[in-house]
């Protein structure tokens, strides 16, 4: 069973994304959205915390919330895969259940 | 002759808001530029302070077209032309996340966080947001 976790606080403001990865399963798909994109972006302070755990997670970010947020998506983590609502719905689709880390 | 309401100009009083938030994953960085237009519809001696995630609020670049929601960050380099120009950035907040001032809208001082609290220090209100 696949899950989709989404995460859509700022580790900078709180521990969503960490709590969200000490409780996700190994082969889970962690979909950053709103506030949260700010952590993809490379050469932040939390991003360790995401290329760290690219074995055990495969990581997206929504690109519209990147976009609105002024974030250039060549400045993403390598690994990290932007997509589009379309590819949102995909990923729920395609994954058995989903839990939101609000 | 002045009417009335021109006459007193009233007391002048110093207002910081801190603005801690990226915008449009909730309501405050707008909410906080609809009260600091208001304040500066009153003549206050008005400063923007932008820390942590508020550092977004500047950023060059943003387009709202995929989520809908209106980009009100135009707005930052309309404020000048309402005599709002102290404008702090926290360094400390902008290298935690990998920019730089290039990457912001508007001209603002960057400065470190005690030095923004020496200002903090200096204020009659201090709104946070």
């Amino acid at each position: 069973m696949t899950m989709l976790h989404t995460v859509n606080k700022s580790p900078f403001e709180r521990n969503a994304l960490d709590s969200c990865m000490s409780m996700a399963n190994k082969g889970s798909k962690i979909l950053l959205i709103e506030d949260a994109v700010v952590g993809a972006v490379d050469k932040n302070t939390h991003a360790e915390k995401i290329k760290g755990a690219m074995s055990d997670y495969t990581f997206y970010v929504l690109g519209p919330d990147l976009q609105a947020r002024g974030i250039d998506e060549g400045n993403v983590i390598d690994g990290v895969n932007v997509v589009d609502y379309a590819g949102y719905v995909d990923l729920v689709a395609e994954t058995d259940n989903v839990q939101s880390w609000l | 002759m002045a009417e009335p309401w021109e006459e007193d100009e009233g007391p002048v009083k110093k207002f910081m808001f801190v603005n801690r938030k990226a915008p449009y994953g909730t309501i405050y960085a707008l909410e906080s530029l609809e009260v600091v237009l208001i304040s500066a519809a009153f003549d206050q001696d008005v400063s923007l302070v932008f820390v942590d995630d508020g550092v977004y609020q500047l950023k060059k670049g943003q387009t709202t077209d995929g989520i809908g929601m209106k980009n009100f960050s135009p707005t930052y380099r309309a404020l000048e032309g309402y005599d709002i120009e102290k404008l702090y950035v926290s360094k400390e907040s902008l290298e935690e996340r990998g920019l730089s001032e290039d990457d912001l809208l508007v001209d603002v001082q960057v400065m470190s966080k005690s030095e923004i609290a020496d200002l903090m220090d200096d204020q009659d209100v201090v709104l946070s947001f």
